[in-house]
């Protein structure tokens, strides 16, 4: 297929993906902020939404002060914000329209929608909590929607593995951004361990990355840091654990160089970034640090990115 | 202006019988489901995504344009002369071209000034003496006819470069289909959905000789802000081929790549809709960022086949339309089957004259100007228009030709007072491959939605209908 082509299925899983994941941030966020302030302490959590969301530094260009409403209307509307909900979703939909013919209908239709939706319903912004919360939910459900319609509609060829290995690429950063905005509350050693305010922190990274649930069926116990680091980054039953990720982007890397009979570099990187964290232990990734292991992570899953781009999209 | 000439209801009151069944199933359906169908489409339409960009207009970057549930009929009988008509037409097309680019036994004869294809910017001096595959130089072309009665069809202009609408006369026909399933029941109506292959069939069988037995064919699209965009994606999408842009393209040692994932694969035939100006900045104009570096080289040496071909625009020009008659009677030795529009020539100072003291009755278009912009209708006009237009005439004389104001047919179109007679065009498309010349049965009938408009153009607030042949 066209490398544009290939580049643009990439990065509208991409910006569908961080739409997605900008949208459970604010909801996690909202539901923390609505706690008693006794059970939150004093942090400030839109700035620490805005760190996960990888918008602290442009953000105060814009604004003057982290509070729900500027956070909220930075990471969801403003369009000086290359990653604010509505330019991923417009961004999505420009790259649909260049690539439609490498879109089932049912692709198109899920953005199109989702992009008419946008104008025609939020070009405002949101006025309640409750817009918002209609507005988040509309966020998920468009992701929900179109990876459901990739799943169930595309052929199984080169253009549904370029879009897969957007949307894995694209949530392992995701996970990884969060686990290194939080990862002080997830030391073992950290004072006041299993206090109100950690507790809370915890459900809410849980929430983040749709895994409160399953931690519970995973663990069968009440939420402990450690268990949560090894949920998020080694669990890879997990979809939004990096394990996990990298069992994807590996395995779709695979079925690209099997069906062009070639391997290359992102081949043998992938594998080995998925073999590393095959053959970790949480011990020690704590005894080493967390905060390097996942900034060495974030650096690696970057890597990739340049890798294939350079290997097959441009 | 004569009253125009109305295809369903014929002078005495009656119908035509065309539109016979039409009219029975119009009286039959209460206005309130028209409406609502009328609603369905618009949203099958959006939902889509088929739009269109209008230039210079930020609010509507994307646009729909308006599409009207009456379809526009011809009869069967209609049909097969205007069918002839246009195979004719291409022909003749074609063998001008040729001619033009080669011996040039047209101008020797004295048929057509020297100076009309000299001095004209869309001639192409780099086609000198250059081959193309089997001759063929219009492989896709949209001629817009009209009518003013019942036996003749005139030819507006002929659209030799990259005539678009085609998208218009497949999803116009999917959505009616869609929507009113009855009334197809009750005619026989001759499909359009082979267009598609008989594109690529045409196509395929222009690519060139060192190609392989299966050719690779592509289109090229200047790219997603392009007005026509969407029916370049949906053309290629139907064709199973690649939609490239410039920038997907490579030449290497005269062939043409397109980059893909697993590496350079050859191009043999490029369906452009990219016009000549901006395809090799080498060539062309140098500040294109829309073309591909040495397209020209690779196309002299014969390794690529452009469909529409280089320098095309020198045969749809409206100066030499208005030579359309003599051309088809030279090349062919045939009597047109399509008359012309009589035309005024402004660059001859007998015909200029005229139009100037006329000005108030006549039609003036730019000589290369398309989409409906930069035109004159002068008893639409204000008197202050007219006299501005007067002063670009008397400047430049050669930029103009003028047509007097017909009265384009009318059909029954849904207006919010409900049906009303409004004026249409229609544009088929005519495919010339290697071995023959295919018209698919219909074409884009565009609608002058306002009353008494005779502007069809959808960037001027024209609007679509679904052409039906009727198969008798």
């Amino acid at each position: 297929m066209l490398s544009r082509t290939a580049e643009n299925l990439f990065w509208l899983a991409r910006y569908v993906e961080r739409a997605e994941y900008i949208a459970r941030t604010i909801d996690a966020t909202l539901r923390v902020t609505a706690l008693p302030a006794a059970y939150i302490g004093k942090t400030n959590e839109w700035e620490s939404a805005l760190l996960t969301a990888g918008a602290s530094r442009s953000f105060y260009d814009t604004y003057a002060e982290a509070n729900e409403h500027n956070v909220v209307e930075y990471l969801s509307f403003n369009p000086a914000n290359p990653s604010s909900i509505r330019n991923c979703i417009e961004q999505a939909r420009l790259n649909s329209r260049a690539v439609r013919t490498a879109l089932t209908v049912e692709m198109w239709d899920t953005i199109n929608g989702a992009w008419i939706e946008l104008q025609e319903v939020w070009s405002k912004g949101t006025t309640s909590r409750e817009e918002l919360a209609r507005f988040l939910r509309f966020v998920q459900e468009t992701s929900l929607r179109f990876d459901g319609s990739a799943y169930r509609t595309m052929l199984r060829n080169d253009a549904y593995w370029f879009s897969r290995l957007g949307v894995h690429l694209e949530r392992a950063d995701n996970t990884a951004r969060i686990l290194d905005v939080k990862y002080h509350v997830l030391l073992p050693d950290e004072e006041q361990v299993g206090g109100p305010l950690d507790f809370y922190q915890w459900r809410s990274i849980l929430r983040a990355v749709s895994a409160l649930t399953a931690y519970h069926w995973v663990y069968r116990e009440t939420l402990k840091p450690w268990l949560i680091a090894d949920l998020l980054i080694l669990n890879d039953s997990l979809p939004r654990s990096l394990a996990s990720c990298y069992d994807n982007l590996a395995r779709n890397l695979d079925q690209i160089g099997v069906a062009y009979g070639r391997q290359g570099p992102a081949q043998r990187h992938a594998r080995g970034v998925r073999n590393r964290l095959e053959h970790s232990h949480m011990d020690d990734i704590f005894q080493r640090g967390v905060h390097e292991f996942i900034q060495e992570f974030i650096a690696d899953n970057a890597r990739l990115g340049e890798i294939i781009t350079k290997q097959y999209l441009v | 202006m004569a009253v125009a000439f109305d295809e369903m209801n014929d002078p005495g009151g009656d119908i035509r019988q065309a539109y016979s069944e039409l009219s029975r199933w119009l009286k039959e359906t209460p206005p309130d489901a028209l409406h609502y169908r009328r609603q369905e489409a618009e949203l099958l339409f959006r939902r889509i995504g088929i739009t269109f960009a209008v230039y210079g207009d930020a609010e509507a970057q994307e646009r729909l344009i308006p599409f009207d549930v009456i379809p526009r009929i011809l009869s069967g009988k209609e049909w097969v002369i205007l069918e002839k008509g246009l195979k004719q037409r291409v022909r003749a097309l074609n063998l001008f071209l040729r001619d033009i680019y080669h011996n040039r036994d047209i101008l020797r004869a004295g048929v057509i000034p020297d100076d009309l294809i000299f001095q004209n910017p869309v001639f192409r001096p780099e086609m000198n003496g250059q081959g193309v595959p089997h001759d063929i130089y219009v492989h896709i072309a949209g001629i817009d006819i009209v009518r003013v009665d019942a036996e003749d069809f005139i030819v507006l202009e002929d659209n030799a470069r990259t005539p678009s609408g085609v998208s218009y006369m497949l999803e116009n026909r999917e959505i009616m289909m869609r929507l009113f399933p009855d009334l197809f029941a009750r005619h026989r109506i001759a499909p359009v959905e082979r267009y598609p292959d008989e594109l690529l069939a045409a196509l395929c069988s222009v690519a060139p000789r060192s190609a392989s037995a299966e050719p690779t064919v592509a289109l090229l699209t200047p790219g997603v802000y392009n007005s026509a965009y969407y029916e370049h994606s949906f053309l290629a999408d139907k064709l199973g081929i690649e939609l490239v842009e410039g920038r997907d393209l490579i030449v290497k040692n005269e062939e043409v790549f397109m980059r893909t994932t697993e590496g350079l694969k050859r191009v043999d035939v490029i369906y452009r809709r990219v016009d000549d100006d901006f395809l090799d900045p080498l060539t062309f104009r140098p500040d294109s960022v829309l073309g591909v570096p040495g397209l020209m080289s690779a196309y002299a040496a014969g390794n690529i086949t452009l469909a529409n071909a280089v320098g095309t625009g020198i045969a749809d020009d409206k100066a030499i339309y208005s030579y359309m008659p003599e051309i088809v009677k030279f090349y062919l030795a045939e009597e047109p089957i399509l008359k012309n529009v009589p035309t005024w020539r402004c660059r001859e100072p007998r015909e200029l004259a005229y139009v100037l003291d006329n000005l108030a009755d006549l039609v003036v278009k730019e000589v290369h100007g398309s989409g409906g912009y930069g035109m004159l209708i002068g008893p639409a006009a204000t008197k202050a228009t007219i006299e501005a237009f007067r002063d670009k005439l008397k400047r430049e004389p050669e930029g103009f030709i003028a047509q007097p104001t017909l009265a384009l047919s009318t059909c029954p179109t849904c207006t919010e007072a409900g049906l009303a007679p409004r004026h249409v065009d229609l544009r088929p498309f005519v495919l010339t491959g290697r071995d023959r010349t295919t018209v698919v049965p219909g074409g884009l009938t565009r609608v002058a939605l306002k009353e008494g408009s005779l502007v069809v153009n959808s960037s001027q607030g024209g609007g679509t209908k679904d052409t039906w042949i009727l198969d008798e």
